[in-house]
C-alpha cells in the first residue's frame, strides 16, 4: 500500500497520531488528578492503535506484538496501578498547576509550530510524507511530555509527564519502517522501570515528608 | 628515513612504558637517559641526512583516528627543527646519564615521552597528528615541571604551566578547525590547496599566535616560563628553553606561514613583530634584574624566542610585499637563531645545572669564583654567554646581525604603519641585544669572577665524564655554528623556501653571509681570523714587552685580601646581583615592572641600619592573571547558584536547551 496524500494509510495514521497529540493537549488543561491518568490510558491505547495500523500498513508482525504491549502496559496496566496509588495514598483530587494553564496551552501550541518548523525542512529530502509528519507529532509529543513535567507539581503528574514522553518516542519509533523490534521491546522494558521507580520514589518522599509537592524537597536538600 | 625516525619515537615510547616496571632498579635511570641520548643522535642523523637530500614524502601511520588518518612526513622544515631538538636532546640526556642517577620513575616516565612528543609534532602532516604531539609534548614536561612536587612554589609553577598548556590547546584546537580544508581535511596538502580568507584569517591568525605563543613564552603569556624553569630539573630546563618553545614556534610557523599560504596580506606578520619586540625588551630587561640563575636564563629564553618571532613576522611581512629575497633573509635569520638558541641555551642551563650541582646554589649572591674551582665549566659557559651576548665569532651574532639587517631593511614595505612599526621594532631588538649582552656579563661575573660568597661556593667541584661532555660538545656546536653560518643558512634553504618561496640562495656560502648583491657581508671565519690575530699580538706584546715585568701592590679599588675574620671575604666588598642590576632597573625598568624602592630609616637611637626594600613584578601577573582569575572566581560563583535550583528549574534548564536547539536548527534550516 502507498502512502502519499489521500491514501488510507496516510489519512488514518495521520487521524491516529493527530488524536494522540490531541490527547497531550487535553492533560495539559486537566486539573484533576483522576482525569490526568484517564487520559493518559486513552492516549496509550490510541498509541497501540497506532502501531497495530502501521503494522498493517508496513505488513510488519511485530508492531502488533509493539501493540498489544503498548495497550497491555500503557492503557492498562500503568493507568491502573497509578489509580491504586493515588488510591492508597487517598490524595486530594486537585491537581496543583504552576504554570497557569492558559500560559501551559500557548507554551504548548508554541512547541508544536517549532517542531513542525524543524522536522519539516529537516526531512525534506528522501522522507515518505507519512514519516515526516509522523516524526513532527512524534516530536510534538515528546515536547509536550517534557512541558507536562514543568507545568505540575505534583510528583504523579511528573511522572505521567514523563511516561507522555516515552510514549512520543514509540511514535516516533512505529513510524519509521524497518526499525528492530528489540528496540521497542527495551523501551517497553526501561518505561516499566521508569514507572517501578517512580512509584518507589513517590513512597518516600509520601512517607518522609506527607506530601507530593516536589516543591516542598527543595527544603529537604542535604547539600544546600 | 621517516621509518628510522618513527621506530625511534616507538623505541621512546616503549622505554618510557618500561620505567614503572624498572623503578627502583639502579638501570633504569641510566636506561631512560641513554636511550633517550641514542634516539636524539638519530633525529640529528636523519634531520642532516633530510636536509642535504631532501626530505620524505607523506606517509601514513599504521593507524589512524576516527577524523581521518595519522600522516607524518618530513620536509625542510620539520627536518630543520628536528635536527634542533637532536642536539638539545642529546646533550641534556648525557648531562642527564652524569646527574640523575636518582631521578624517580615519574621523572623517567616522561622524559622520553618529551622527545617523542616534540618529534611527532615536528614530522605531523596532519592536524590530528600536530595536536597529538603537542599535547604529549605539554603534559609530559607537566609532569617534569612538576616531578619535584614536595615544594609548594614547583607546585604552583607547574599548575600555572598546566592551565598555559590547556590555554593553548584551546586556541590551537580551533585554529586547526577553521583551517581545515574542503570536508573538513585536516591533511597538511588539503590546507595548502585551500588557504584562509577574511574574518576566517584574522580569527586564525590570533587563535594561533595565542596558543603558540603560550607555548613559546611570548609576552604578555610567559607567566608560566619564569616558574616553570627553575621548577624543573636542569636537563629538563634545558629541553624546555632549547626544543620546547622552538617547537611552539615551529607549529606557528607552519600555521601561518606555510598553511597561511602566500596570499596573506601585510599585516598577517604584524601582530609576531610587535609581540616579539615586546618580548625581546622584557625577557632581556628581567634577565638583568634577577637574582637566580636559572630564571634568569628563562627571562633570556622569553628574549631570544622574541628575536625569532620578530623574524618569522618580518617573513610574513617581506612576502606579502613581495619582497622575496628579503622575506628569505627574515626567515634564514629567524630559523637560524631559533638553531643557535637552541644550542647556546642547552649549553647555558647545562652549566648552571653543573654549577649547581657542584657549587649547591643557582642564587647568584651565593656564588662567585667559580673559574678557579671549576675551570672546564666556566670556559665552556663563557663560549655560551659570549653567545647569547651575540659576540662575534660566536654563533648568536650572526643570527641577530641578519635578523637586525632585515629589520632595517624592512622600510621597503609600502605600508607606512608597518614602516612605523618595524622602526619602533628595530630600535626594541637593538636595545634586547644590548641588554642581554649585560645580562650575560652580569650572570658570568657574578657566579665565575670575584670571591666565593658562601663557604659551599668555595669547596666546588666540577663533574667529569659525562657531565664534562654535555657541556663541551654544546660549546663546541656553538663555536661551530658560529664560524659556519652560511653552511647552515644553505642547508636550510628548504625551510626558507617553505616559509617564504624563496631561498637565500647565493647569499650564503661557505665562509659568508650577505644580505644581498651588494650589501653588507659577514665574514665570520675572517672576524675570528682578525680576533686571534689580535690576541696573538697582544700575548706577544705581553710576552716580549719587558723583560721582566715588577709585581707590586696596586689599588685594588678596595678589594683586599679578606682579614682573618672573613675567610670568604666581606660579602659586602664584592656586588651582589641586586646591586649590579640597579643601574638598568633604575634606568629602564621603572615604568615597565612596577618597581618600589623606598628606604626604611632606622628609629632615631636605635642601632639597627638602614636598608633599602626594594620590589618590582611582572604586569602580566597584574594586567592578565589578576583579572582572570577574578573572572574564573565570578564564573565559578554563578555557576554554584545552578546547585541550588529547584527540581522544575532543574528541569527546565534541559527543557530550555533542547527548545533553544531546535530553534537554532529551525533557523538554520530556513535560513539555507
Amino acid at each position: 500500500m502507498t502512502s502519499g496524500f489521500g491514501t488510507p494509510a496516510y489519512d488514518v495514521s495521520h487521524l491516529i497520531g493527530g488524536g494522540v497529540l490531541l490527547l497531550s493537549f487535553v492533560m495539559l488543561y486537566q486539573r484533576r488528578i483522576g482525569a490526568v491518568i484517564n487520559v493518559f490510558a486513552v492516549q496509550g491505547a490510541l498509541l497501540a492503535c497506532a502501531a497495530a495500523w502501521q503494522g498493517y500498513v508496513q505488513s510488519a508482525p511485530e508492531l502488533y506484538l509493539t501493540a498489544l504491549i503498548a495497550f497491555g502496559a500503557k492503557a492498562v496496566a500503568i493507568p491502573l496501578a497509578l489509580r491504586l496509588l493515588v488510591g492508597r495514598l487517598g490524595l486530594h483530587k486537585a491537581v496543583e498547576t504552576s504554570i497557569g494553564i492558559g500560559a501551559s496551552l500557548a507554551a504548548a501550541i508554541g512547541l508544536v509550530g517549532l517542531s513542525v518548523l524543524v522536522v519539516l525542512p529537516v526531512t525534506a529530502g528522501g522522507a515518505t510524507p507519512l514519516a515526516r509528519v509522523d516524526l513532527t507529532i512524534a516530536l510534538s509529543v515528546v515536547l509536550l511530555g517534557m512541558l507536562a513535567m514543568i507545568a505540575r507539581r505534583n510528583a504523579i503528574s511528573q511522572v505521567i509527564g514523563l511516561l507522555t514522553l516515552e510514549n512520543g518516542l514509540i511514535l516516533a519509533a512505529v513510524g519509521v519502517a524497518g526499525m528492530p523490534l528489540v528496540v521497542e521491546l527495551s523501551t517497553a522494558a526501561l518505561v516499566l522501570m521508569v514507572a517501578l521507580v517512580a512509584a518507589v520514589v513517590v513512597f518516600q518522599i509520601r512517607d518522609r515528608l506527607d506530601t507530593l509537592d516536589t516543591h516542598v524537597l527543595d527544603r529537604a536538600r542535604g547539600d544546600s | 628515513m621517516l621509518t628510522a625516525i618513527l621506530l625511534t619515537l616507538l623505541g621512546l615510547v616503549l622505554l618510557a612504558l618500561a620505567m614503572p616496571v624498572l623503578a627502583g632498579r639502579r638501570i633504569a635511570p641510566r636506561l631512560a637517559h641513554g636511550g633517550s641520548a641514542l634516539a636524539s643522535a638519530v633525529f640529528v642523523l636523519m634531520a642532516v641526512a633530510a636536509l642535504a637530500g631532501g626530505g620524505a614524502p607523506v606517509a601514513e601511520l599504521p593507524f589512524g583516528t576516527p577524523f581521518g588518518p595519522l600522516l607524518v612526513a618530513l620536509d625542510g622544515l620539520s627536518a630543520w627543527f628536528l635536527l634542533l631538538l637532536g642536539l638539545a636532546g642529546l646533550c641534556a640526556s648525557v648531562f642527564a646519564l652524569a646527574h640523575e642517577d636518582a631521578a624517580p620513575a615519574r621523572a623517567l616516565l616522561a622524559y622520553p615521552l618529551f622527545l617523542a612528543g616534540m618529534a611527532l609534532t615536528l614530522l605531523a602532516a596532519d592536524g590530528v597528528t600536530l595536536l597529538l604531539g603537542f599535547e604529549a609534548m605539554s603534559l609530559a614536561s607537566w609532569a617534569l615541571v612538576a616531578s619535584d612536587h614536595a615544594k609548594a612554589e614547583n607546585r604552583r609553577a607547574a599548575r600555572l604551566y598546566l592551565v598555559f598548556a590547556a590555554l593553548a590547546a584551546v586556541c590551537l584546537v580551533p585554529a586547526l578547525g577553521l583551517l581545515a580544508g574542503p570536508g573538513g581535511d585536516l591533511a597538511f596538502a588539503a590546507i595548502r590547496e585551500a588557504p584562509p580568507d577574511g574574518w576566517r584569517a584574522a580569527l586564525i591568525l590570533a587563535l594561533v599566535v595565542a596558543g603558540a605563543g603560550a607555548k613559546a613564552g611570548l609576552v604578555p603569556l610567559h607567566a608560566w616560563l619564569p616558574l616553570a624553569h627553575p621548577a624543573a630539573p636542569s636537563h629538563v630546563s634545558a629541553l624546555m628553553s632549547a626544543a620546547m618553545t622552538k617547537v611552539a614556534l615551529y607549529v606557528a610557523a607552519r600555521m601561518l606561514l606555510d598553511l597561511g599560504g602566500p596570499a596573506q596580506p601585510v599585516w598577517w606578520g604584524v601582530p609576531l613583530v610587535a609581540l616579539g619586540a615586546a618580548s625581546a625588551v622584557l625577557g632581556a630587561l628581567r634577565a638583568n634584574l634577577e637574582e637566580e640563575g636559572k630564571t634568569l636564563l628563562a627571562f633570556s629564553t622569553i628574549e631570544n624566542v622574541g628575536l625569532v618571532a620578530v623574524g618569522l613576522g618580518l617573513a610574513a611581512c617581506f612576502r606579502a610585499a613581495d619582497l622575496g629575497a628579503l622575506a628569505a633573509l627574515a626567515a634564514g635569520a629567524a630559523l637560524l637563531h631559533a638553531l643557535n638558541h637552541g644550542v647556546f641555551k642547552t649549553l647555558l642551563f647545562l652549566g648552571m645545572g653543573e654549577v649547581a650541582h657542584g657549587a649547591g646554589s643557582r642564587l647568584l649572591d651565593r656564588l662567585g669564583g667559580l673559574i678557579h674551582a671549576m675551570p672546564w665549566t666556566a670556559a665552556c659557559m663563557l663560549v655560551g654567554v659570549g653567545a647569547a651576548a651575540s659576540l662575534p665569532p660566536l654563533s648568536g651574532f650572526a643570527s641577530e646581525w641578519l635578523l637586525l639587517q632585515a629589520l632595517i631593511a624592512a622600510w621597503r614595505v609600502g605600508d607606512l604603519t608597518v614602516q612605523m612599526l618595524v622602526l619602533v621594532a628595530a630600535a626594541m631588538v637593538a636595545l634586547a641585544a644590548a641588554l642581554a649582552a649585560a645580562a650575560m656579563v652580569r650572570l658570568f661575573g657574578l657566579v665565575f669572577l670575584g670571591r666565593p660568597r658562601s663557604p659551599r661556593g668555595a669547596g666546588a667541584h666540577e663533574g667529569k665524564g659525562a657531565a664534562r661532555l654535555s657541556l663541551l660538545l654544546p660549546a663546541g656546536l656553538t663555536v661551530l655554528l658560529g664560524l659556519l653560518p652560511g653552511p647552515m643558512l644553505a642547508l636550510g634553504g628548504g625551510a626558507q623556501a617553505l616559509l617564504t618561496g624563496q631561498a637565500m640562495e647565493g647569499r650564503a656560502g661557505l665562509a659568508f653571509v650577505a644580505v644581498g648583491d651588494g650589501a653588507a657581508a659577514y665574514w665570520p671565519l675572517g672576524a675570528a681570523l682578525l680576533l686571534a690575530l689580535a690576541l696573538f699580538g697582544v700575548w706577544l706584546l705581553v710576552k716580549r714587552g719587558t723583560e721582566e715585568p715588577a709585581r707590586g701592590p696596586a689599588w685594588d679599588c678596595g678589594f683586599a685580601a679578606p682579614p682573618q675574620h672573613l675567610p670568604f671575604g666581606d660579602p659586602l666588598t664584592q656586588p651582589t646581583a641586586a646591586g649590579m642590576g640597579q643601574p638598568l632597573r633604575r634606568m629602564l625598568a621603572q615604568p615597565v615592572l612596577a618597581v618600589t624602592e623606598r628606604v626604611e630609616m632606622p628609629e632615631p637611637g636605635t642601632v639597627a641600619p638602614a636598608r633599602i626594600a626594594m620590589s618590582f613584578g611582572d604586569p602580566a601577573f597584574a594586567l592578565l592573571l589578576a583579572p582572570l582569575a577574578t573572572a574564573r572566581d565570578a564564573v565559578v560563583a554563578r555557576t554554584e547558584r545552578l546547585r541550588d535550583l529547584s527540581i522544575r528549574q532543574c528541569l527546565m534548564l534541559p527543557f530550555a536547551a533542547l527548545v533553544a536547539l531546535l530553534l537554532l536548527v529551525a533557523w538554520l534550516e530556513g535560513g539555507a
